[in-house]
């Protein structure tokens, strides 16, 4: 029989501790594909966050760090800086990435530093038991937000791709969505690129997945990627923000 | 060479580079900004880096990171940038990391003021941050030991991959006075020195696919693992508080009336105070110690001579070393404690006044 | 022998800088020496101070509460520092920034107008060698010869000029000190 797909070389042989149905680990293989493709394996670092991701250091097969609660981009320039010859990647969700780290990830975006970060939108805190993120929706209800989420009182979600987008030194920004098996063919491709440029020392790098959360928005798996379509993607727009390295 | 007349905050920098350090990140502060000028001067010119984080969080991730992948790194700041960089040092105590971090301390609580002050020795022998870790804590009394601990500050922390905190106050950030320096390491010794981490540390494969899977980590989620890792960490403090006490010695004899206890800046003016005494004819002994933790107790208890009436604390805090010098003295005599607090630094005068008044 | 001295005055008028050189010309001698500088928002136009300690033996305390010597440039300085000198202690000060002077007589008041005398001189500049060269014609805390080494390897390249002014206003300052 012929092996037509196998687990990349930059995935170690745990199983992932994710929900069923939970993107993560999408996202995780298309990360793992891109090194393996731009032979990066015996150079790269990650950066594990605080969040459903946080075993995380222990999926990828290269040398990991965990970092405290939003603070992987600072990590993230810690090792880059001590090890230049060396590739480093962040992988956030949105509390990590955009509430409490959000410090951390505006400033690596101003300074440029030469990461790609790897930030997994799905508009809730999936580990602590689906609190209310920085991303979430008006009105969803969330277990901090029983009520639904209030823009008068708690304000609109962040959008961070547009965020990054006023600053001068970032490299290369763009959504995409891992909703469909199209989406997922163009988030690879984006992926591949954020790497690339990473391998080429281009400067910062930074792709945000839409994702879903069918644990803790409490929707099935196939429906929850049918309501993220339809809520998440029209507030959440995917696209390029962001290519300095584009063919003029 | 010859000495140089430096600011305690310059020294301890260019000591820091000497000794092989060629990463920094910092956010300024009051009254360490010297410190953070000098690496933001003189880092470039060695090859190294200087970063100027968003924030003292930030900083002492940077830290976690660069020690993370095996090298010599360094942050400072003051009492309540020190408090922001508690949940990083948390980390950094419990991956293991190499690090060296310096608290030039000033008044508190709170903003408080940026004079001198001891006000910070319980945040940083006792915890700061959260869970049961330790930092190795070296308290200098001059610019020179200042200068030198930088060296020894960073040998203890590889020896043991352990954060390393420099105790000093603002008296000894701003002050001037001559230092030796030592020689710098050269660049092939630095050379050598990256690699010294490398059975642990974050580093490119250099030939072949995957020889390491290195995970440089806190997290223990399995409750029997994280009893393991932090009953590890206990042996490893124990060993730590069986090599490596410092402390000194001024005028201790078996006619010793009086035992005085003092570190930092606070114990060189008391030794103003016991010297004059001591000129009109009493005897009293000075016992600074050095690393505060580990705490020097053994060391103490050997100095409460036969003659000694009482010991006397004085620090620039409401009492704070006090507690662990009653742990050495374990009753043996009263303890008596005086302090200023507030960035106020007491005088010789003062000091001589209470040390008279238990004649 | 040790000299306990204090240098105080408007910030900017370089009280700080007469501290730093009397402790590097006490180091050049050999000696042991502590420069201790007031220092936050008071320095930027408010009044600023030094300690300056010089000795034979190791310093023990940096800070210093009854000075051998007291440097005052303005009057202020003079109200705060001079009830505390040392009897039989220097007082040096300049009469054109100090009009009340000071009323103690079992001190030793070396006074003149120094700001004035470094405009004759060329440069307001010299002011604070006016007043060390005046410390050292009375007292003899530091040499001649040590502050002439140091100007000379930081001055003589970059500002001959200033070089012979400055060592013009120590002696100036020595020969007041010594009247």
């Amino acid at each position: 029989m012929e092996v037509i797909a196998t687990r990349p070389k930059s995935l170690r042989d745990v199983p992932f501790t994710y929900c069923p149905g939970c993107t993560h680990g999408i996202a995780h293989r298309l990360i793992a594909e891109s090194i393996d493709e731009h032979g990066l394996i015996n150079k790269m670092a990650g950066v594990a966050p605080v969040g459903c991701s946080v075993f995380a250091y222990k999926f990828f097969n290269f040398d990991m760090a965990e970092a405290a609660h939003g603070r992987a981009p600072a990590v993230a320039t810690g090792i880059k800086r001590a090890r230049p010859d060396m590739h480093v990647f962040t992988y956030q969700g949105d509390g990590d990435l955009a509430a409490i780290g959000t410090a951390e990830i505006v400033h690596a975006a101003n300074r440029g530093e030469h990461i790609s970060v790897f930030f997994v939108n799905n508009a809730i805190y999936g580990m602590t038991g689906g609190q209310m993120a920085p991303t979430t929706l008006p009105d969803m209800k969330t277990t901090t937000s029983p009520y639904g989420r209030k823009v008068d009182d708690i304000g609109y979600p962040i959008r961070v791709c547009e965020l990054l987008d006023t600053l001068v030194a970032p490299y290369y920004i763009e959504r995409v969505s891992l909703l469909s098996g199209p989406d997922i063919i163009k988030a690879k491709k984006a992926v591949s690129k954020a790497i690339q440029y990473n391998k080429e020392g281009r400067g910062f790098t930074f792709i945000e997945f839409v994702s879903t959360c069918p644990t803790n928005w409490g929707i099935e798996p196939v429906k929850a990627l049918v309501w993220a379509k339809e809520n998440m993607l029209p507030f959440y727009k995917p696209g390029v923000f962001r290519d300095k390295g584009a063919p003029e | 060479m010859s000495k140089v007349l430096m600011k305690g905050n310059e020294a301890v920098a260019k000591a820091a580079i000497n000794a092989g350090c060629r990463l920094y990140f910092a956010y300024p502060i009051t009254p360490q900004s010297e410190l953070i000028e000098y690496m933001a001067k003189m880092m470039p010119t060695v090859g190294g880096t200087f970063l100027q984080a968003e924030s003292e969080v930030a900083a002492i991730n940077m830290v976690y990171g660069a020690a993370g992948a095996g090298k010599r790194v360094m942050t400072s700041s003051s009492s309540p940038g020190i408090s922001l960089k508690a949940e990083g040092m948390s980390y950094l105590a419990g991956a293991q990391l190499p690090c060296v971090i310096i608290n030039v301390q000033r008044g508190g609580p709170g903003l408080g003021d940026i004079q001198p002050a001891q006000g910070d020795y319980f945040q940083a022998t006792k915890g700061g941050g959260h869970g049961d870790y330790r930092l190795i804590v070296l308290a200098p009394s001059s610019v020179q030991e200042f200068a030198d601990m930088a060296s020894e500050a960073f040998d203890l922390a590889d020896k043991y991959r352990n954060p390393v905190m420099i105790l000093a106050d603002g008296m000894l950030g701003q002050m001037m006075e001559p230092v030796d320096f030592k020689p710098a390491k050269t660049d092939q010794e630095i050379e050598a020195m990256g690699h010294q981490h490398e059975s642990w540390c974050i580093h490119p494969n250099q030939d072949g696919d995957l020889k390491h899977h290195h995970e440089i980590n806190s997290l223990e989620i399995d409750p029997v693992v994280l009893e393991k890792h932090v009953t590890k960490l206990y042996e490893k403090y124990a060993q730590i508080e069986a090599n490596e006490t410092r402390h000194e010695l001024y005028n201790i004899n078996d006619d010793n009336e009086i035992l005085v206890v003092a570190f930092g800046t606070a114990s060189r003016v008391v030794r103003s105070a016991v010297d004059e005494l001591n000129a009109e004819g009493k005897n009293i002994g000075l016992f600074r110690p050095i690393t505060v933790w580990p705490y020097p107790y053994e060391e103490l208890a050997k100095c409460i001579g036969p003659r000694v009436k009482q010991v006397y604390v004085f620090e620039l805090n409401t009492g704070q070393m006090v507690e662990d010098v009653k742990i050495a003295v374990n009753g043996k005599v009263p303890v008596n404690f005086w302090g200023r607090v507030g960035g106020m630094v007491f005088t010789p005068e003062q000091i001589k006044e209470k040390l008279q008044a238990c004649f | 022998m040790k000299t306990e001295i204090i240098c105080s005055g408007f910030g900017g008028q370089g009280v700080l800088t007469i501290g730093k050189f009397i402790a590097q010309a006490g180091m050049k001698e050999g000696k042991h020496v502590s420069w201790l500088p007031s220092y936050g928002p008071e320095m930027r136009g408010g009044t600023a101070n030094v300690s300056a300690v010089v000795s034979d033996q190791p310093i023990a305390s940096p800070i210093v509460s009854t000075p051998d010597i007291l440097v005052a440039l303005n009057q202020p300085s003079i109200e705060k520092f001079a009830p505390h000198i040392r009897p039989g202690g220097v007082l040096v000060y300049d009469t054109g920034m100090c009009p009340d002077g000071c009323k103690r007589t079992d001190i030793q008041i070396i006074s003149a107008p120094i700001s004035s005398l470094a405009k004759e001189i060329g440069s307001d500049k010299v002011v604070n060698m006016i007043a060390i060269g005046m410390v050292i014609g009375r007292t003899n805390v530091i040499k001649y010869e040590s502050m002439e080494e140091d100007l000379t390897s930081f001055l003589k390249e970059r500002d001959p000029d200033l070089l012979e002014k400055n060592l013009i206003a120590i002696k100036k300052g020595m020969e007041l000190g010594k009247a």
